[in-house]
């Protein structure tokens, strides 16, 4: 059947009023998150459970939705039932009969499956009360919650792609342009370039046709805003995208989406084709008369392909690796001619800017970055998952109010901000307001919006080595400071975990950063040292302790470690001794045993086991 | 015309110029290893870095593909510089210790050891070969494969291409392949091996290293 096209602003209007028409409000609605961290949890499984439930229970109408990601991760599945708002969360299929015969027929609240405050173990029916979703501004993940990924017409229903009628029949190019310029959106990607003196390049470059395209190559260890957003709400990205290929003048563009992400390359793809179906992509959008055709690509996922540059030639079908950009790519891009790439958050936030003006969205942020931003708070926190929240938030807000503090009720020691190229913060400096320039200042930087904190029990040297050896996989190998450097850096890293770090080391390391700053060629080598360099600044003790001392002051870096018993507590019960995989504990029953060192691997199972504490780390 | 200023000096340069072009013009030495005039510049081996702009806001931009820009101010030899290609000098030796167009640079920058492993590769991955074979001799019988530490020049999966002509293009290209030095390989020491040829003349002339390329100075000394 090929669908009536919208044809103009009105028959959009129109449609509105026929789906929401459609939709009784009072018939229940259960939405199941199928996020990928969901998934994960077996959401899928609740989905199918719930349908044979309605069904056997005879319920009638009843609308069962299945939905992006909501944010709240750490509790998966996620079950919310509308009109009143209840929010289930770790859902299991056992539930799902007790869920449909009392929440659903009856309207009672099942007590069990609510959240429940850690702290003063309150039971919270709805999301909005939830800590976690109480402190953030969500502006882009909203509607997450409320629409089906897979049919336009509930982002429709939402007011979707009424921005794009605002741009096409009330304003020209040139004020959407300036209307973006005003709101000072900057990129999202992690440069915070702003979006709209970018688009500004592109228009204005000589050469035709110009291109549009969306990064959704995130790779950061720890990340996944971007994919949240592609995979529960693709159609705000296929409208910014088609705003700003208005305002650019580009009849054409490409959504560069990470091959590892099947659901948001599945989502994107049936969003394209409904956008097609509607009219609202392809010739003559809403009969206005612009013509734009958007595909998909789907990327071989490196995460140097991440980088404007190596994007675009890997999107021109060649080895994703980056060029240099004496010319910019809004110059000169994709096959030589205009591109202008922006991130999935960036293009997110246009219709936003568009429908509510430039002045709403600069009234949130700070003095230099507008808007919010979504991080995907991961590591030693006790609430994981995406977080959106405005601009100029500061770092205890985001990891003790959202996060709910640290996992264990541990000391928080750094969080590692901007992913693998960006850098650890201490605790000192918890406090600062973070937006692009604060975060840069403090040797960090804003990144895509990953955000991994750390504990006590974290060996700083050790993080910078991980991330280190991480970027020495992803180094495209193209120029010498980033190829050379960081192998040499991973090296010295290594060296200093396993007690071979030598005096000098640390002014090596030093240099070494230096240079890679200097003169490597994209913006993956620039930054690469980040990481060593902040654990330097912020924590250059534990260096000088490995180093000098030969030791791991939180007991991590294992060639430094010994497990040995303690004589006075041991009580000869054998449990580590049967738990030891090597074999490396000797002693009879209700005798001192002795851990052999040359045989120790250094796993920690004799520690773990031991319940009497016996088993001590020198 | 363009007017750019290099090392305080005010010079005219033409407009398609790159700001290696334009230094190289003027007879300012620096050092390349990856560019080859015949072939598209490849901005890998990052030696030929210059600073650009003045005040606190500099950069560096490898001047092989940088295109001059009016009233750019460019320093060649700045201190930011000579560390930045010290240490590229540094990390491409510590790969490659056996080259003499490395040994020579070294010699030329006072690298005087490397504080890094030695690996003993033969190759520094600058691409010459195959920009050479691709853009000169139309064959694209080689290219790169794999990534970051594992990058390696190589025919497509690794067997012998049929476009290769053995022309040897590539092989009179490689900047590191020919002429190998051939000193005692002491690990983490420049060889030196040239002093075996010449005379030492670090005691009558202090800071001079004279190692392969066989400096003025030897000759007098002797």
């Amino acid at each position: 059947m090929t669908r009536k096209k919208i044809k103009s602003s009105s028959d959009l209007d129109k449609l509105r009023q026929k789906i929401l028409a459609k939709r009784d409000p009072k018939i229940p609605c259960i939405t199941v998150c199928a996020g990928t961290g969901c998934q994960a949890y077996g959401s899928e499984n609740v989905v199918v459970a719930l349908q044979e439930e309605v069904e056997n229970q005879e319920l009638g109408k009843v609308y069962i939705r299945v939905t992006g990601c909501h944010g709240f991760c750490e509790r998966g599945p996620l079950v919310v039932i509308y009109p009143q708002g209840i929010c289930y969360t770790e859902v299991k299929t056992e539930d799902v009969p007790d869920i449909v015969s009392q929440t659903v027929r009856e309207g009672q609240i099942i007590d069990r499956l609510l959240y429940t405050e850690p702290n003063t173990g309150e039971k919270i029916v709805h999301e909005s009360g939830i800590p976690f979703y109480k402190y953030q501004t969500r502006l882009l993940l909203e509607n997450n919650l409320k629409i089906d990924p897979k049919n336009i017409e509930d982002y429709i229903a939402l007011g979707g792609y009424s921005a794009l009628a605002k741009a096409l029949f009330e304003m020209t190019p040139e004020q959407v342009l300036e209307e973006v310029k005003k709101a000072n959106l900057r990129g999202r990607g992690g440069g915070g370039f702003p979006a709209g003196r970018k688009w500004e390049t592109t228009r204005n470059a000589l050469g035709n046709p110009k291109y549009v395209i969306v990064n959704c190559d995130e790779g950061d260890p720890g990340a996944y805003m971007n994919r949240s957003l592609m995979e529960g709400n693709p159609h705000s990205v296929i409208e910014g995208l088609i705003i700003g290929a208005y305002a650019i003048g580009s009849p054409e563009g490409f959504i560069y989406v990470r091959e590892e992400y099947p659901l948001a390359v599945e989502n994107t793809s049936i969003a394209l084709a409904q956008a097609r179906e509607y009219g609202l992509l392809g010739k003559n959008i809403m009969g206005s008369g612009f013509d734009f055709a958007a595909k998909i690509h789907r990327s071989a996922g490196a995460f140097v392909s991440g980088e404007s540059s190596a994007l675009m030639t890997a999107l021109e079908g060649k080895v994703g690796e980056p060029k240099p950009k004496y010319v910019h790519t809004a110059v000169e891009g994709l096959w030589g001619k205009p591109s202008n790439l922006n991130n999935v958050e960036t293009w997110a936030n246009v219709p936003l800017i568009i429908t509510r003006g430039a002045d709403w969205f600069t009234s949130i942020g700070t003095e230099g970055s507008k808007g919010t931003k979504i991080f995907s708070l991961v590591g030693k926190v006790k609430n994981t998952g995406l977080v959106e929240v405005p601009m100029g938030i500061t770092l205890r807000e985001i990891i003790y109010n959202i996060g709910g503090g640290i996992l264990g009720n541990k000391k928080f020691k750094a969080v590692q901000t901007g992913g693998p190229s960006g850098g650890g913060i201490p605790e000192s400096l918890i406090d600062t307001a973070i937006d692009f320039d604060e975060l840069t200042k403090l040797g960090s930087m804003m990144g895509s919006g990953g955000m991994i904190v750390m504990d006590e029990a974290t060996c700083m040297v050790d993080v910078a080595k991980y991330f280190v050896n991480f970027l020495v996989e992803e180094s495209c190998g193209k120029c010498v400071p980033c190829r050379e450097g960081l192998e040499r850096m991973s090296e010295i890293l290594t060296a200093i975990c396993e007690g071979r770090g030598e005096e000098g080391d640390i002014k090596l390391l030093e240099e070494l950063a230096e240079v890679m700053k200097d003169a490597s060629l994209c913006g993956l080598g620039t930054t690469a040292p980040n990481p060593v360099l902040t654990t330097l600044r912020y924590f250059p003790d534990e260096y000088e302790a490995h180093i000098q001392e030969k030791r791991c002051p939180v007991h991590v870096c294992r060639a430094l470690i010994g497990y040995y018993i303690d004589a006075g507590k041991c009580t000869g019960c054998l449990a580590c001794l049967k738990a030891c995989p090597e074999g490396a504990i000797t002693g009879e029953k209700e005798e001192v045993h002795i851990i052999n060192q040359e045989k120790c691997n250094k796993c920690g199972i004799c520690y773990d086991s031991c319940k009497f504490d016996a088993v001590i780390i020198k | 015309m363009k007017r750019i200023k290099i090392n305080g000096i005010s010079v005219q340069v033409e407009d398609h110029w790159t700001l290696l072009e334009a230094c190289k013009f003027y007879g300012i030495d620096i050092p390349t290893l990856c560019y080859y005039a015949g072939l598209s510049p490849g901005g890998l081996c990052r030696l030929c870095v210059v600073e650009i702009g003045k005040g606190e806001r500099t950069n560096l931009v490898t001047s092989c593909n940088y295109p001059v820009e009016e009233r750019l101010v460019v320093r060649t030899h700045s201190e930011r510089v000579m560390r930045t290609r010290k240490m590229l000098v540094e990390l491409l030796l510590a790969r490659c210790p056996s080259s003499k167009t490395l040994q020579d640079f070294a010699a030329k920058m006072g690298v005087q050891g490397v504080r890094f492993r030695v690996k003993h590769e033969t190759c520094i991955l600058c691409g010459l070969c195959v920009r050479m074979c691709a853009e000169q001799m139309r064959a694209r019988a080689i290219g790169f494969a794999s990534r970051g530490k594992d990058r390696r020049v190589t025919p497509p999966f690794d067997i012998k291409s049929e476009e290769c002509r053995t022309c040897g293009a590539c092989l009179f290209i490689c900047p590191v392949c020919q002429l190998r030095c051939q000193g005692p390989q002491s690990p983490n020491v420049v060889c030196g091996a040239c002093m075996n040829i010449e005379p030492v003349c670090l005691e009558k002339h202090e800071d001079v290293r004279c190692y392969l390329d066989t400096c003025g100075l030897c000759f007098k000394g002797r």
